[in-house]
């Protein structure tokens, strides 16, 4: 009787793997239970097992090649039987399944753009290095086989990693997200993204209580600027499982939206001026502003002025967002995290800088509501605290738009003719092309740029 | 209100029924002389005689007939069936006359006539005496079908059977004739066909069922209850008309639902109830709708067997676990 050996689903998430060592060889007897080789996932090394007996007839699969789940991998058989069929029917989908990966990849990109807006934003989630890594350590699928379909993962969850491996969880080798009827309405509802959400039903189903998890850990708070903190390796490493999963993910958050970018340059003097008179009335109270909280206050008076900027790619419209929520990016220790700012074009700078400094704080103590944290229309991301001068941050979908804020430096530039030292600063604008032409995105950046030069124009 | 077994809950409202309207009349196997075999009519040859109370041989298809024939002219029999197994027999009148009369005739003629006994298992009747029929009854449009799990159920169904004008399948249960529990003592006392009830509230899944299952269905809420699970149990009581809103009702508040039933898996009254709930609560669904049935084998001889081949309670946990992901 011929056995088919299949690449198998080691893991819920697993979606290929790769051959690191067969345990049999060819015209090896082979018992049902065998241990027939070591499969790399994309958590860790596991054992295949033989299904059937006879003779391990073919290895369709060289060692250190990769295949897809479901590829026929070797046959076993009796020792005198014909597997000429599987053979030849096989060993050619083995290979073609690894080049056709790729290319089922980049189309189910596109697809997932074309269908439907929720499934199209982007996961710009969980993909740094340093969240991978805590992985390798907390999933321990234990025995592999034998393991009940109904996979819990409590371990990543718990990380607050929910994101980044959603997008393998859930999704099974043909790109389709398993979600229950009730899990994808109230995802809907409540505005989460499923590619960033981690199924704890069988076959990594996403469940009500994943989005209600999800939901709390804020894992819909797609990170943006992660991108500007990549985790480098120093030498040529062969690129293992797991890896190769962060790097598809990331390619899915920057994919579907064509995105440029814009930068300008602006004298900030009247800007810092501006604060220090503010905060000379504010000591009075015990509080302060920051040249950021100004800033914020600036890019909602402009957004408000360019309603065409303030918006969202719909599919088949584009939804001009009729109020102006502002997500403010806040490291944290594992990431970032996005609190909004909500109607911050009606609020002043100095309940601006409070609402400000409250949200950071929870964001720290993981303790935002999911209402904190989303619903932005548009992000601000300022990196000028740490020193960078300029940088370009990832839109979070469904917005789009971001500025990315740069240091403030004393520059020698050109007044009147005549060199001279002053305070600038570069902002850069990422623009989802969809939405946002270059003029329309210039027009903007040029309001912006004269708020932050001249803040009296923001109440002309 | 009293406390009566199901037995006596039935002899009440054919007592009652067959007092109320001279064109009720009850006929079948051992009704009369014996005082019914299950002791459901006991009482009432010596009551209402020999003309409203009729022993018949042992000719389901006859006597089904006979019935058939005396509702066409204005009578309203109620043809007892020692068991529904017996019925399979006499199923050409029910299926293709009693059903279909009424439409065939362009209603001229009605078919006021219920016809009833008891469904499913007891204890080693085996395969041929042990089976659960609803479903084929179900399946024939111009069929009422009542499937009683509670005294206060049997009453209020059969006295409503009786008074229905199109034919009514009254499907009761040999191990439920003892079973005790509140009854009404009102003589107008009726339950409407169509409607369901919830004989438990919960929130955390949906247990449906009917029939004797609804005490394996509960038996399994308390277990689940002390286990932090909140089960809810809903009885259909009417398979046919259907109260749809009661089970939808039910299942978008608990977004997940068992189907619990004494006959087969396959074309089963589950299979039905999973097919309507998951067309019409689809958004509401948080797991596949399951179902729990008696294996599908011939009811076995052997008590151990038969135990294993019946739905338990474990099997009803074990499902609700599954559904709830736990």
């Amino acid at each position: 009787m011929v056995t088919k050996v299949h690449m198998e689903a080691l893991s819920p998430t697993m979606e290929e793997g790769q051959l690191v060592t067969w345990l049999k060889g060819e015209g090896d007897d082979i018992s049902e239970g065998d241990v027939l080789a070591e499969i790399e996932t994309d958590k860790a090394t596991m054992e295949l097992v033989a299904r059937g007996a006879g003779v391990l007839r073919k290895q369709l699969l060289g060692e250190g090649e990769t295949a897809e789940v479901g590829a026929v991998i070797g046959v076993i058989a009796d020792a005198d039987e014909d597997i000429s069929a599987v053979v030849d029917g096989a060993g050619t989908k083995a290979a073609e399944k690894t080049e056709g990966a790729a290319a089922e990849e980049a189309a189910a990109d596109d697809k997932a753009e074309a269908k439907d807006p929720a499934q199209a934003r982007a996961v710009g989630a969980t993909a740094d290095g340093e969240g991978a890594d805590a992985h390798d350590e907390g999933a321990s699928p234990g025995g592999a086989r034998g393991e009940d379909t109904v996979q819990r993962e409590p371990a990543e969850a718990e990380d607050g990693e929910a994101a980044g491996r959603g997008a393998d969880a859930s999704a099974d080798g043909a790109g389709r997200l398993r979600a229950s009827p009730l899990a994808r309405r109230l995802a809907e509802e409540r505005g989460l993204d499923l590619d960033a959400i981690e199924g704890s039903g069988p076959g990594g189903r996403i469940v009500k209580k994943d989005i209600e998890r999800a939901a709390e850990e804020g894992a819909a708070a797609a990170g943006s600027a992660r991108a500007s903190a990549p985790a480098a390796e120093a030498e040529s490493v062969k690129v293992s499982q797991m890896r190769k999963a962060i790097a598809k993910r990331l390619v899915q958050s920057i994919g579907p939206i064509p995105t440029f970018y814009l930068t300008i340059e602006a004298d900030v003097g009247r800007l810092l001026e501006l604060r220090g008179r503010m905060n000379a009335r504010l000591e009075e109270r015990g509080e302060k502003v920051s040249v950021n909280d100004l800033i914020l206050k600036a890019t909602a008076e402009a957004l408000r002025r360019h309603p065409e900027v303030n918006a969202s790619w719909r599919g088949d419209t584009i939804e001009r967002y009729g109020r102006v929520h502002v997500g403010v990016a806040v490291a944290i220790d594992d990431g970032l995290i996005t609190p909004v700012i909500r109607d911050a074009d009606r609020k002043g700078v100095a309940d601006v800088a409070r609402e400000v400094r409250e949200l950071a704080g929870r964001a720290r103590e993981k303790k935002l509501k999911p209402e904190e944290y989303q619903g932005a229309t548009f992000s601000v991301s300022n990196l000028g605290m740490f020193g960078i001068q300029e940088f370009t941050a990832i839109i979070n979908p469904p917005e789009a738009g971001i500025l990315a804020i740069g240091a403030v430096e004393q520059k020698p530039v050109v007044v009147d003719g005549e060199v001279t030292v002053r305070p600038r600063m570069r902002v850069t604008m990422s623009c989802d092309h969809r939405v946002v032409d270059g003029a329309t995105g210039a027009r903007f950046l040029a309001t912006l740029r004269d708020f932050l030069e001249d803040p009296m124009m923001m109440v002309m | 209100m009293a406390v009566i077994t199901y037995r006596e809950a039935l002899n009440q409202a054919l007592a009652e029924e067959l007092e109320r309207d001279p064109d009720v009349f009850l006929m079948g196997e051992e009704v009369g002389q014996y005082d019914g075999a299950y002791k459901v009519s006991k009482g009432l040859l010596e009551r209402f005689g020999e003309e409203r109370i009729v022993d018949t041989p042992i000719t389901e298809l006859g006597f089904a007939g006979l019935g058939i024939g005396a509702a066409m002219v204005g009578l309203r029999p109620v043809i007892e069936f020692m068991t529904w197994n017996f019925a399979i027999l006499a199923n050409d009148q029910i299926v293709n006359n009693a059903a279909k009369l009424h439409y065939m005739t362009a209603g001229q003629f009605s078919c006021p006539i219920v016809f009833r006994g008891p469904t499913g298992a007891a204890l080693q009747l085996s395969a041929q005496h042990s089976q659960a029929l609803e479903a084929s009854y179900a399946h024939f449009p111009g069929l009422k079908v009542v499937v009683p799990g509670t005294p206060a159920d049997a009453k209020g169904l059969l006295k409503a059977a009786i008074r229905d004008d199109d034919p009514v399948i009254v499907l009761e249960g040999e191990l439920l004739y003892a079973l005790k529990g509140e009854v009404p003592e009102d003589e107008d006392f009726v339950i409407p066909l169509g409607v369901a009830e919830v004989k438990r509230e919960g929130k955390d899944v949906s247990i449906l069922t009917h029939g004797k299952m609804i005490n394996v269905a509960l038996q399994a809420a308390e277990r689940l209850a002390g286990d932090e699970v909140d089960a809810e149990v809903v009885d259909l009581r009417s398979l046919r008309p259907l109260d749809l809103d009661t089970v939808i009702a039910s299942v978008e508040k608990t977004n997940r639902a068992v189907y619990l039933e004494e006959g087969w898996g396959f074309s089963g009254i589950g299979a039905e109830i999973v097919a309507q709930v998951q067309e019409h609560a689809f958004d509401h669904l948080d797991a596949p709708l399951l179902r729990v049935h008696q294996v599908d084998v011939p009811m076995p001889y052997s008590k151990e067997l038969e135990k294993l081949a019946k739905p338990s309670v474990d099997r009803t946990i074990e499902a609700c676990n599954r559904v709830l992901y736990r």
